[in-house]
């Protein structure tokens, strides 16, 4: 039984081939392993991309997967970047940024997840951890909308415990709408689903 | 499509962050049913067009603050949705449905999503009968004592939550040596890692409300 189909990133990203043991598993998974890729497609190849650019997408998606110390998963998402930065359409601003993010990432890297709770009985759990921002002297090379969207990418990979209507507001004060931050939000969390499936299942080969 | 003009007065006032400054906060890890405020705006039913309704999956969670939100990308909505159905309630093969909401219980109370855990936890009790070590999970955090086939379940969870990811060999060792195949395991990595993209959601986008006293 092989069903390996059309492209597919986890496939992909796995270097799974026909008939291998990760093939199979996945295809006794049909409607997992599409809907993975219906995710993806969904956030990087949007039928209905509204106000959230390809290269914000892929800029965010770098950082993630970067700081996540995720290398196959890195490695492609930080080429999506270069070619979207790249591209005939996009700003000439954004030919610096492959490189920012790279800048960012290193300075971002730590390990997670920590933070504070509600104020009470779990407050003994607190533990501290990097305060990450985007540092001052690459905010002009990012801008302001994809400085914020770092940051807050930073807080839901490393605390996602301390998310706040705060740090919503910071992305709206940023530029980001109320519909750009969901799209924002589910891009950084499917990411976290996708690292940990290529994670997991390359354990499995 | 609602303007997203960010610098109009008009998306200035109509785009802000909701506060719930009178909301009961639990504090704690529970069982009980928690409701769930959102921070911004869902979408108005007014508002929903034909791809809205198709991202909700189920017409019925346009009364839910949580995926009317969500509906504001419906795209991605219903693509996430559809995974989530299929990695928690096909069962015709591999993995137990209890032991899958075991690994959603374990990574919640990892990332601190009080309000996921207290969905997930209810339903691995209800499946497993097991209420009294589920309660202990959350109650003493993913360190407590559990059977063998459990800790290895809830030690990958945990591992896999963890970033840099940290699951390993010896975990994918230890469950095979409490008698999960490679299909159960995938199911395990796939439960888990799929509670890392929900956890995300529902921590940043909302709040969990405490029950009404009784």
């Amino acid at each position: 039984m092989t069903t390996i189909a059309p492209p597919d990133v986890i496939d992909e990203l796995l270097g799974v081939t026909p008939g291998s043991v990760i093939d199979e598993l996945r295809a006794r998974r049909p409607v997992t392993r599409a809907n993975a890729q219906a995710s993806y497609d969904a956030l990087f190849a949007p039928e209905y991309p509204g106000t959230v650019s390809a290269v914000e997408r892929f800029a965010v998606a770098a950082f993630v997967t970067g700081v996540h110390r995720s290398d196959r998963t890195q490695q492609f998402y930080a080429g999506q970047l270069t070619t979207a930065a790249t591209a005939p359409g996009a700003a000439e601003s954004a030919r610096a940024l492959p490189e920012a993010v790279a800048a960012e990432i290193a300075a971002g890297r730590t390990s997670g997840p920590y933070g504070s709770y509600p104020a009470g009985p779990l407050s003994v759990e607190d533990s501290e951890g990097l305060r990450y921002r985007v540092a001052p002297a690459r905010r002009d090379v990012l801008g302001v909308r994809l400085a914020a969207a770092l940051d807050h990418a930073h807080l839901l990979v490393f605390r996602p415990r301390e998310a706040s209507p705060a740090a919503l507001q910071a992305l709206l004060d940023a530029g980001w709408s109320t519909s750009d931050i969901v799209t924002l939000s589910q891009l950084i969390a499917f990411l976290t689903f996708q690292i940990r499936v290529v994670a997991g299942l390359e354990l499995l080969a | 499509m609602t303007s997203t003009t960010p610098s109009t007065p008009a998306s200035v006032t109509a785009e802000s962050v909701l506060e719930h400054s009178d909301l009961d906060r639990p504090v704690t890890f529970t069982q009980a049913e928690l409701g769930w405020v959102p921070w911004l705006e869902p979408l108005p039913e007014s508002e929903f067009e034909e791809r809205h309704r198709s991202g909700l999956v189920d017409a019925s969670r346009a009364k839910s603050p949580y995926f009317a939100l969500l509906a504001r990308d419906p795209e991605i909505l219903g693509a996430r949705t559809r995974t989530d159905k299929d990695i928690f309630y096909n069962t015709k093969e591999g993995l137990p449905r209890a032991e899958r909401e075991l690994a959603a219980t374990a990574t919640s109370r990892h990332n601190g999503c009080i309000f996921c855990a207290s969905v997930h936890s209810r339903f691995a009790s209800h499946h497993s009968k097991r209420g009294d070590d589920v309660q202990r999970l959350l109650d003493e955090g993913t360190d407590a004592a559990l059977d063998p086939r459990w800790r290895a379940i809830v030690d990958a969870s945990v591992a896999l939550a963890s970033t840099p990811v940290a699951l390993d060999a010896g975990h994918i060792a230890e469950l095979r040596a409490q008698g999960l195949d490679a299909l159960e395991i995938a199911d395990v990595i796939h439960g888990a890692a799929f509670f890392s993209w929900a956890n995300r959601l529902m921590l940043s986008l909302g709040e969990p409300e405490a029950p009404a006293a009784p």
